[in-house]
């Protein structure tokens, strides 16, 4: 029972940096834009929480340079894929690619200096309550702020009028440009959102979860956060769901080393990416709810038209 | 009275082609106007000039007497004035509802809004449920949101652009008579259009462009269709000839019992579908779009094999677990509705484009293609068939539509097919090229081979069919001779209220409401 305690809330914990940058790429892919960058954006968002910290800024102020640092490192992208109109891949890989090197400049010195991190808060009452209490109010406060944001991201996409154009636009740009919506903006105002998404999810890695700068620490969960989207089929609950499960695996994987069980740990690590691969099968086959929820012009270049 | 929408001498040209030259039009409140011509004649760039989606190089736009500095798809919508596109402007994963909120100004309301979708579409008999998803909708209903979208806002001045193409004649019925209550109650309907006899029924006064130019300004409702064609095409058009034929004594494509379930949710599975082309007949396969036309071309050239071989028959064989390319090699030929990307490769070279079927007539040997005779065949087809390119070097997608059909006909007529099956001989074709396409048709027929048209224009398929068959969810009626047949009972097959498909008599009501 203890164990099991134990590893429910490790897992929550561990899904948290996976729902922050994962949520964030939906909000991108469903406006029609594929950004491969996250690895690159979570490093960034990393490299700069702890920079600031070590800067002697309050968390608050760590935690708010680390979505800044995403955003603008996402905006590099912006430029290259929504302005020059490249190749939506080769601009993602190179930011990934380029956030990996400017974390590791950025992190030049703090290399393995422990982080004061920031720490569960204790709920009087709740907290207290054998089982439930830990299982549920023992948390730190980001991992509460991600339940909150996993509502503001569902509200936005399917209850407001601009999460609609969001989504028009993910499924035909030139229709949406046609009936007025300014692609180009709406799109530079997703891709800066899950920029600063995987900001807040790096930082969350080296100011709560690690917490110590180490470089490339994400250690392929920006990988893990794009397929994440993918396994969700771009559906915000079951980006949550698909978080827990990936956590789950990772925490079960290090359980499973600790307890001497017997499986190579390379093959759970490639766990994740298999279940991705089944659903990607799964729902291709399902035209109907591709249709639905998939964002058909996804990777497609905008040229508005006349 | 004050015209509501006056052109004063607008032109416009593009690199290489002057789209409208000189273009002075008026249109008064509460008229019916058309604008007439051919594909090509500019009527498209006309349309986007009067809405602002392009810019006019010169010339005046005046809106209600006063003449407008500067123009734009913002300060249409501020002036009532809306358009229907022909390629609908719709998001298939959303509602009916979402769709048009996504171009309402202000908050969203979607309650409020469904209720007034629905008080609308009442009120001028176009029924819509705002709650279904655009995916699930037929073409002729996603025609009714794009109206009712632009009916919301009020409009002073509504562009129809080609808005019957994809309706059957009933519906057409029910959209005239939704645009006549519009133009009652003082709206102006801009209706761009090459079908003469719709002008002439619907129409109070009509400009004919040819090339760009204003060519004739009429009342259609007292010109025959015949001048209207006139001041169209610049001269008379060839009459059509069909000779009676002699049918062969077997069918040269039989197609038996066939039943294939659709592989999509919005596909349409096809019923036990019997059809037969006899050699020296052309055979006709009439529909509203999306009742298993796509289907049954499909499974009648093998790009979607069936799954017993006697399904289809050619001449004699049994051809039905046979690949496309298999039997192309026994003498079927397939013209596909999509010319771009499916009948040809875009970026390819006519003569490139050649040897993608026409390889069959010894353009590759041992594997390597023979580009010079690739080029002469190429040659060859732009010569007999009149395509307008600059040769066999030209791009598919440089060629105007009409002109790519030709050559995309030409091509497998040349590898002397048995059976030729074309789906949309004429679309977005311009009207001299339609009647050259047509014309050939007939002669392949005369010539003792099976044509097989798929079309959901019933005039061209009443001017050159010998008999008619109709699809309907999948099944296709019995087949009617030209002869003893009419529009009306085709129409009525279309809708699936004809004879041999089962009918509630709610809708068989609202049919006979209908007509």
């Amino acid at each position: 029972m203890d164990l099991f305690v134990s590893m429910f809330a490790a897992t929550i914990v561990a899904a948290t940096p996976l729902i922050f940058a994962a949520l964030g790429e939906l909000v991108v892919e469903k406006s029609g834009v594929l950004n491969l960058g996250i690895e690159g954006m979570m490093l960034v968002g990393a490299a700069f929480g702890v920079w600031a910290h070590f800067a002697g800024l309050p968390m608050t102020v760590a935690l708010a340079a680390a979505v800044l640092a995403g955003a603008a490192s996402s905006l590099l992208f912006g430029v290259l894929a929504l302005t020059f109109m490249t190749n939506q891949y080769a601009a993602g890989l190179a930011l990934a690619i380029f956030g990996t090197g400017v974390s590791a400049f950025i992190g030049r010195g703090f290399g393995s200096t422990p982080v004061d991190a920031i720490q569960p808060v204790h709920l009087p009452g709740l907290s207290d309550i054998p089982v439930i209490g830990e299982m549920f109010f023992q948390y730190d406060p980001l991992v509460y702020l991600s339940f909150v944001l996993f509502g503001i991201v569902s509200w936005f996409l399917y209850r407001t009028k601009a999460g609609l154009a969001l989504r028009a636009i993910g499924e035909s740009p030139d229709s949406a440009h046609a009936i007025g919506y300014e692609v180009i903006r709406i799109r530079y105002m997703a891709v800066m959102f899950g920029g600063a998404m995987a900001g807040l999810g790096g930082a969350y890695l080296s100011l709560v979860y690690t917490p110590l700068w180490v470089e490339n620490m994400t250690a392929g969960r920006g990988w893990i956060a794009l397929a994440l989207v993918v396994f969700a089929a771009w559906r915000p609950i079951r980006v949550v769901l698909g978080a827990w499960l990936f956590g789950g695996m990772t925490i079960l994987q290090l359980q499973g080393q600790a307890i001497g069980l017997n499986v190579p740990s390379e093959l759970l690590s490639a766990l994740p990416y298999l279940a991705t691969i089944a659903v990607l099968v799964l729902i291709s086959r399902n035209r109907q709810a591709m249709a639905l929820d998939f964002p058909i012009s996804l990777a497609r270049p905008f040229r508005p038209k006349g | 009275m004050t015209p509501r929408l006056e052109l004063r001498g607008i032109s416009k040209s593009y690199p290489g082609v002057i789209a409208n030259d000189d273009i002075s039009l008026s249109v008064l409140p509460g008229e019916i106007h058309a604008v007439l011509g051919e594909n090509g004649a500019g009527k498209s760039t006309l349309m986007k000039i009067i809405y602002g989606a392009t810019p006019a190089d010169r010339g005046q736009i005046v809106c209600d007497g006063k003449i407008l500095p500067e123009h734009g798809p913002a300060i249409s919508r501020e002036l009532g004035i809306e358009m229907v596109y022909q390629h609908f402007a719709l998001f298939e994963s959303i509602t009916v509802v979402e769709n048009i909120a996504l171009s309402m100004p202000g908050k969203m309301d979607l309650k409020r809004l469904a209720v007034r979708i629905r008080d609308v579409s009442e009120r001028y008999g176009l029924p819509i449920d705002p709650d279904r998803l655009v995916l699930s909708l037929s073409v002729g209903e996603r025609q009714r949101v794009e109206i009712v979208r632009c009916l919301l806002r009020q409009p002073k001045l509504l562009i129809l652009d080609e808005p019957t193409s994809v309706l059957t004649p009933q519906a057409v019925r029910t959209l005239f008579k939704t645009l006549r209550q519009l133009a009652a109650e003082g709206c102006s309907i801009l209706y761009i259009s090459h079908k003469l006899d719709e002008v002439r029924e619907l129409c109070h006064s009509a400009t004919v462009l040819r090339g760009g130019k204003v060519t004739g300004e009429t009342d259609p409702r007292q010109a025959t269709s015949a001048e209207l064609a006139r001041m169209m095409v610049g001269s008379d058009l060839p009459e059509m000839t069909v000779d009676p034929s002699e049918l062969s004594h077997l069918p040269l494509l039989a197609v038996n019992n066939l039943s294939m379930a659709s592989e999509t949710a919005t596909g349409t599975s096809l019923k036990s579908v019997n059809l037969e082309a006899y050699g020296g007949e052309i055979v006709g396969i009439a529909g509203v779009s999306g009742n298993g036309q796509g289907e049954l071309a499909a499974a009648i050239s093998g790009e979607k094999i069936t799954s017993a071989a006697e399904d289809i028959i050619l001449e004699g064989r049994a051809v039905g677990h046979l690949n496309a390319g298999r039997r192309r090699d026994l003498g079927l030929g397939f013209v596909p509705e999509e010319r771009l990307g499916r009948g040809a490769v875009p970026p390819y070279e006519l003569s490139e484009n050649a040897l993608l079927t026409a390889h069959r007539l010894g353009m590759v040997k041992h594997g390597m293609a023979n580009r010079r005779k690739a080029r002469d065949f190429a040659s060859a087809v732009i010569e007999k068939y009149k395509v307008k390119a600059s040769g066999p070097n030209a791009k598919a997608h440089g060629l105007s539509g009409g002109n790519l059909q030709k050559f995309i006909m030409g091509r497998e007529i040349e590898l002397a097919p048995k059976v030729l099956l074309v789906s949309q001989p004429t679309w977005g074709v311009d009207v001299g090229a339609a009647a050259f396409v047509r014309q050939t048709l007939i002669d392949l027929s005369r010539s003792g081979k099976a044509v097989i048209v798929i079309s959901e224009e019933l005039e061209e398929l009443f001017e050159i069919c010998d008999r008619l068959y109709v699809i309907c969810n999948g099944e296709l009626s019995p087949p009617l001779y030209r002869a003893e047949t009419n529009i009306e009972e085709v129409g009525l097959l279309m809708t699936g209220t004809g004879p041999t498909c089962a009918a509630s008599e709610e809708q068989m009501e609202s049919i006979r409401h209908a007509v």
